[in-house]
């Protein structure tokens, strides 16, 4: 980390280093020299995963984003805080989207909420909001009157067309792209279509049955998390980690939980840690079966729904005794968890562990040896190491085409570096290494809640938390293991009882980005496939 | 009348004043002897297999999958065949959220339902917004864009929840009037008229 550090102070000395939560803190003033920090850090220094960008309304202080990139062999973490130059009517900063693919992406998200230009980006439109949206919602100074923005039935105005700023002779100028050529014939897939996995919409560009080029549409269930975050309590703001990727609810709890106590100085006994990981491990469990479900369902193998249902509802059922709902559990809070586990809980989770090798038995024999699967599944929609990395697929998705991306393992939190259990690296990377991968992870879950069940340490459930907590000005970012990949949280907080600034940054908005990539010159019958096999919640993607 | 589906005693609804209530409209119009018989078979068939139109946009839906699994198993009452196009199914369960961006798509859903069709508002977003009543871009509650046949609160409802909240719709289609005056279908008219879509300007 030193090293880092050095190489950094000699290349460019005007940038401030500092060191906070996660690792490394670079504060860059003037976004001139950005392209050139990021090019540097990029290929010489190894941050080849851009783990998010946040966007940021500082006030009076300007409009910027901060960047957090890992070094994936290294596993090294640092932030990097650039500023936008240009007044609040167009800020600019400088793209980044030919040094990490998944940047195109991120920056579309900036623009969307805060407005800031990237200079370069060759698609610069909005990603979650109406095309015609007056504002940017995550500004200080939205104007958040419904008037301005009316619910309207009218359908939203389509376009082939694409903005994009350029740099010519000093200026900032733009220019309009298209999307799709005149001649291209283009269909539309969703937002209602039963294999998209909810509200997801591919405008897919054909030439006969052979994909050219599909438009990743989103925004269809985006309910503005992090703009309303920015209006509750920290307590009030954990609900809302059930809604966004809802088989990981109790995982996404457990990290901004983390994050808060971790800002705030709250130490947490080895009991709660304890209970927040068997229950991460169960969601974990959970989750992959019903991803089993509906994807053997999307490539028409509906009866493995059923079979894949039952133990996920086994596992409710233990979720229900304990924390009294199915889905949006609530479990987690700041300082332990909402209540003490059932007396039942150790018999019911022995009892799953004792069904679960033969349940999964079972699917392989199903499904995963079948003919039709293996022909359907082998080699198609692959995707390589490299492309992984620089498109920040991560997860069970990133570990299938042979990346080592787990959370649990590089930057262990609770009590993951105490329990033993492999990381599931395959290296094939196509729709079937995607689909055994989630496989043997149960198996992994598995082994972790065996070493933990029996373990338990007594202990309080709940330790002493301020009744108004207020955290103390400054930022954190924690980074945790989803059922689908990395989510990363940066809190920003100005001393208040209210976050400043709370992004989240989900695993699957990565996963449906780079769709586009691996179907180029897949066949259209291919896409459900793949689609379903990158296993992305859209909610998550939209927040 | 006692109106209620199989299996189901009477008394176990929570809410027969208001069927009874809908029962003595109906009934003081009159009924022609042939016409309400038919109208009882008509209503008998249709109330028993009421078929959903695959439409989930978040948490809700997965409960509604769950539903559809062997534990809760939908298909006991005949719900069991769900459709992915609005054109074969007979109403739409609004499992999820509704923002700005998806409220022209799921108006066109439900123009596109054949008639009869019936809406249930699953979940604390489709009555009300639910948790997102703060948010810039979601609709709050889908009562402004469709009308709404069934309300089922919860966030998610639990699957026995769902169960009885189409259980109801199948109550109300059974003391619907197919020929004639049909109370329903007058004031979904006056709805729809209120509510109409502008004609598209832009190229």
């Amino acid at each position: 980390m030193a090293n880092t550090q050095e190489k950094i102070a000699k290349l460019f000395p005007q940038v401030t280093v500092s060191q906070g939560n996660a690792g490394i803190e670079l504060t860059l003033a003037d976004q001139s020299r950005w392209h050139d920090l990021a090019s540097a850090l990029r290929h010489e220094l190894g941050f080849d995963f851009l783990v998010t960008i946040a966007g940021m309304d500082w006030k009076e202080e300007g409009l910027g984003c901060v960047y957090y990139m890992v070094a994936s062999d290294r596993h090294e973490c640092l932030s990097v805080k650039v500023t936008a130059t240009g007044d609040r009517e167009k800020p600019y900063i400088q793209s980044v989207f030919d040094l990490w693919d998944i940047a195109t992406i991120f920056e579309r998200e900036v623009y969307d909420y805060f407005g800031i230009i990237f200079v370069n980006n060759p698609d610069m439109r909005r990603l979650f909001l109406n095309i015609d949206w007056k504002g940017y919602p995550l500004r200080k100074d939205y104007d958040a009157d419904p008037a301005t923005n009316p619910i309207s039935i009218e359908s939203e105005r389509q376009t082939d067309f694409t903005e994009s700023w350029v740099e010519k002779d000093g200026k900032i100028v733009k220019e309009i792209k298209r999307i799709f050529q005149p001649d291209d014939f283009v269909i539309n897939i969703g937002p209602q279509h039963p294999a998209t996995h909810g509200v997801l919409r591919f405008r897919t560009a054909l030439d006969g049955e052979i994909i050219k080029k599909i438009d990743v549409y989103l925004g269809y269930i985006h309910r503005g998390v992090e703009k309303i975050c920015e209006e509750d309590t920290y307590p009030q703001t954990l609900h809302f980690m059930d809604r966004l990727d809802y088989f990981s609810g109790q995982i996404y709890h457990h990290g901004l939980c983390m994050l808060y106590e971790e800002a705030a100085g709250i130490q947490v006994n080895k009991r709660i840690e304890v209970i927040r990981v068997l229950m991460d491990e169960l969601s974990r469990i959970a989750s992959h079966c019903l991803f089993i479900g509906t994807y053997c369902m999307d490539l028409g193998a509906t009866t493995m729904l059923f079979y894949a249902l039952r133990v996920r509802e086994q596992i409710l059922d233990i979720f229900e005794k304990t924390c009294g709902a199915r889905m949006t559990f609530n479990y987690a809070c700041i300082g332990g968890v909402m209540q003490d586990l059932h007396p039942d809980f150790v018999h019911d989770v022995h009892a799953l562990l004792d069904v679960l090798p033969g349940n999964i038995k079972e699917y392989n024999t199903l499904f995963t040896g079948n003919v039709i699967a293996r022909d359907r599944m082998e080699g198609v929609g692959v995707l390589t190491r490299e492309d992984a990395i620089s498109w920040a697929v991560s997860g069970p998705n990133g570990r299938a085409s042979g990346w080592a991306c787990d959370v649990r393992k590089n930057f262990p939190y609770a009590v993951y570096d105490e329990v033993d259990f492999d990381e599931i690296i395959l290296h094939e990377g196509d729709a079937m290494a995607r689909f055994k991968a989630r496989i043997l992870e149960m198996e992994q879950s598995a082994r972790i809640i065996a070493q933990l069940i029996d373990n338990i340490p007594e202990g309080d459930y709940l330790v002493k938390v301020p009744k108004m907590l207020k955290i103390p000005a400054g930022h954190w970012f924690k980074m945790v293991e989803g059922c689908r990949g990395t989510f990363g949280i940066y809190l920003e907080s100005d001393g208040g009882t209210i976050p400043y600034r709370l992004k989240l940054a989900p695993p699957c908005l990565p996963a449906a980005a780079v769709v586009d990539h691996i179907t180029e010159g897949e066949k259209i019958a291919d896409l459900i496939t793949i689609g379903g096999s990158m296993d992305y919640i859209v909610p998550d993607i939209d927040r | 009348m006692e109106v209620t589906t199989k299996g189901m005693p009477y008394e176990a609804w929570k809410d027969n004043e208001y069927i009874e209530k809908l029962v003595q409209e109906l009934r003081d119009n009159g009924t022609n002897v042939v016409v309400g018989s038919l109208d009882k078979l008509i209503n008998w068939g249709r109330s028993n297999s009421i078929w959903p139109l695959t439409f989930a946009t978040s948490c809700c839906g997965i409960e509604f999958v769950s539903l559809g699994a062997a534990r809760y198993d939908m298909a006991r009452f005949g719900w069991e065949v769900a459709r992915a196009s609005p054109r074969q199914a007979d109403f739409m369960m609004v499992a999820g959220t509704i923002v700005h961006r998806m409220v022209p798509v799921f108006r066109r859903l439900y123009d596109q339902l054949a008639e009869p069709k019936y809406v249930i508002a699953c979940g604390s977003c489709a009555i009300s917004g639910g948790p997102f009543k703060k948010s810039y871009c979601v609709a709050m509650g889908i009562e402004d864009i469709v009308p709404v046949d069934v309300f089922v609160p919860g966030c998610p409802p639990r699957p026995e929840a769902m169960i009885y909240g189409i259980m109801q719709l199948s109550r109300k289609i059974k003391v619907e009037k197919f020929f004639g005056g049909v109370n329903r279908k007058k004031s979904q008219e006056e709805f729809l008229a209120s509510h109409p879509i502008q004609e598209t300007t832009h190229e």
